[in-house]
C-alpha cells in the first residue's frame, strides 16, 4: 500500500494538473469550499423565509428544504447536468454541475442550522432592536445574523465536512477529484482494488478527523471565551 | 428553452416495470441496510455502555472511521476492495445470482448508518437515569435483560426523531449503489434516460417516488414521535 501511495501520491494529491484539469485532494477541498462559500447567502435566504411570517416567503423556502431532505443527492447532480445547458444555452463543465447540486443541497442544510440558530436566540433581542427604531431588516442583519451566524460556526463546520465527503459523488458524472483519481489508479493497476481504496478511505478519513478536531477546537475556544464574558 | 414534456414514450419497452423494479429494488436495500445498521448499532450502543476501555477505543474507531469516509468509498471499498480478498468461485457464484452489487451496497450502507445510530442511541441511553438500570438490576434482572427490557426500548423512543433522520438518510443513500452499476431506482432512471432521451418526464417520474416514500417515512417518524411521547407522558 505505501509503495502504491509513493508511486500515485502526486495524482491524489492533484490529479493530472498541470496537464490536465486540478484534481485529487486539493479539488475535493476546493470543491467543498466553492460549493459551501456559495451555498451560504442561499442558506440565509432560505432561513430569513422559513421564519417569514409571509406565506410568499415561507412556503416556497419550505418546500425547497423539504424536497432537499427528501433527494438524493445524486438526483440534484442529474437534474443540474440536465438542466444547466437548457437554461444559460451553452454546454457545461463537470465542475459547474457539481457546484450548482452541492450550492441547493448545502444551501437547504445551512438554512435549518441557520434558522435554529436565529431560533435560538432570546426573542427580547429582536423586540428591543425594534423598539429602538430598526426595521425588520436591519435588526435582521445588525443585530439577530451576526449573532446567530456565530453561535452556529460549529455546525456549519461539521456541514462543510459532510459537503467533503459529498463531492466523492462527483465520481458519478466524472469530476475530476479524489475518488475520481484513486478510481483511475485503480484502473492502471488493475491486481489491486483492496489497496487503493483503503487508501482512497484512509486518505478522507485523515483529512476528516483533521477538520473535526478543527471544530470541537473553535467549539471550545467559543465556549471559553463565553466564560470570561459571564 | 422549447421543450414538450412527452410521457407517452416512458410507456413502451418495459420501462414501467422497469421503474417499478427499481423502486422495488430501493425498498429491499433499504430494508435490509436498515436491519443491518439498527442491529448493529444497537449492539455498539449496549457493548459502549459496558465500559471497558479497549473496547471503546476499539468502537471509537469503527464509528470515527464510518463518519469520516464518504458512503460512495465504502461501497466502492467493499465492491471493488473486499470482494477481491475473497476467492473467484465466491464472486463468480455471487454474480450468478445476480447479487453482487446489491449485497456489497447493503452492506457498506448498513456497516455506516449503524455509527450513526450506534451515537444516537448512545446519547439516548445517558439521558435516561442510571437509577432505572440500578432498580432492573436488584429487581433480579440480568445487565443483558435490563438492556434489552429496560434502557433500550426508552432509548428508542427518546431517539425517535434523529433515528428518522437517519432512515430517511439511508433511503437516500441507497441511489449510491448506482455508481457500482446496480438497477436501483436511479439507476433504472438513468437507463431510461440513456435510451429515450426524454430526460425531463423520466427525472420527474423517478423525483416523484423518492420524494413521495421520503414524505411517508417523514410522516411516519412525525406520528411515531406524537405517539409515544403521548404515550411517555401518562
Amino acid at each position: 500500500m505505501l509503495e502504491i501511495l509513493s508511486d500515485n501520491w502526486l495524482s491524489l494529491l492533484i490529479g493530472q494538473w498541470p496537464h490536465g484539469p486540478m484534481g485529487g485532494l486539493v479539488a475535493t477541498i476546493g470543491l467543498a469550499i466553492i460549493s459551501l462559500l456559495l451555498a451560504f447567502p442561499l442558506g440565509i435566504l432560505l432561513a430569513l423565509g422559513r421564519i417569514s411570517p409571509y406565506r410568499i416567503f415561507y412556503w416556497p423556502a419550505t418546500a425547497v428544504v423539504y424536497v432537499v431532505r427528501g433527494l438524493p443527492l445524486i438526483m440534484f447532480i442529474f437534474w443540474a447536468y440536465f438542466m444547466l445547458p437548457l437554461l444559460i444555452n451553452t454546454s457545461v463543465s463537470g465542475v459547474t454541475t457539481m457546484v450548482a447540486a452541492l450550492v441547493i443541497y448545502e444551501g437547504a442544510y445551512l438554512a435549518e442550522i441557520i434558522r435554529s440558530g436565529i431560533q435560538a436566540l432570546p426573542p427580547g433581542q429582536m423586540e428591543a432592536s425594534r423598539s429602538l427604531g430598526m426595521g425588520y431588516m436591519k435588526t435582521m442583519r445588525k443585530v439577530i445574523l451576526p449573532q446567530a451566524l456565530y453561535n452556529t460556526l460549529p455546525s456549519m463546520l461539521s456541514q462543510f465536512i459532510s459537503t467533503v465527503k459529498e463531492t466523492s459523488l462527483g465520481f458519478v458524472i466524472s469530476v475530476h477529484e479524489l475518488t475520481f483519481a484513486a478510481a483511475q489508479i485503480n484502473n492502471i493497476l488493475l491486481t489491486r482494488p483492496f489497496e487503493v481504496f483503503t487508501l482512497l478511505a484512509l486518505t478522507y478519513f485523515v483529512l476528516n478527523l483533521l477538520l473535526t478536531g478543527l471544530v470541537k477546537l473553535i467549539e471550545s475556544r467559543m465556549n471559553s471565551s463565553r466564560l470570561v464574558v459571564v | 428553452m422549447n421543450y414538450t414534456l412527452d410521457f407517452t414514450a416512458l410507456l413502451g419497452n418495459g420501462y414501467p416495470s422497469l421503474v417499478w423494479g427499481g423502486l422495488i429494488t430501493t425498498l429491499q436495500m433499504t430494508l435490509l441496510a436498515w436491519l443491518l445498521a439498527f442491529a448493529l448499532g444497537s449492539l455498539l450502543a449496549v457493548l459502549r455502555m459496558l465500559n471497558i476501555r479497549l473496547l471503546n477505543y476499539a468502537i471509537a474507531t469503527y464509528v470515527a472511521f464510518h463518519r469520516n469516509v464518504p458512503m460512495l468509498v465504502h461501497i466502492l471499498l467493499w465492491y471493488f476492495g473486499v470482494a477481491s480478498l475473497f476467492p473467484y468461485e465466491f464472486n463468480d457464484h455471487m454474480n450468478m445470482i445476480g447479487g453482487g452489487e446489491f449485497v456489497y451496497s447493503v452492506i457498506a450502507i448498513g456497516l455506516v448508518t449503524s455509527a450513526y445510530v450506534g451515537e444516537d442511541l448512545r446519547s439516548a441511553i445517558r439521558a435516561i437515569p442510571p437509577g432505572q438500570v440500578e432498580a432492573a438490576r436488584s429487581l433480579g434482572l440480568s445487565y443483558l435483560q435490563a438492556m434489552r427490557k429496560v434502557v433500550l426500548p426508552q432509548a428508542f423512543t427518546i431517539a425517535i426523531p434523529t433515528l428518522t433522520n437517519q432512515t430517511l438518510l439511508l433511503f437516500k443513500n441507497t441511489s449510491l449503489a448506482m455508481a457500482i452499476g446496480l438497477i436501483e431506482l436511479t439507476g433504472a432512471g438513468r437507463a431510461i434516460e440513456s435510451a429515450t432521451f426524454r430526460t425531463f418526464e423520466i427525472y420527474l417520474v423517478v423525483t416523484a417516488l423518492y420524494l413521495g416514500v421520503s414524505l411517508l417515512l417523514m410522516f411516519l417518524g412525525a406520528y411515531l414521535s406524537k405517539r409515544s411521547s403521548a404515550a411517555m407522558a401518562r
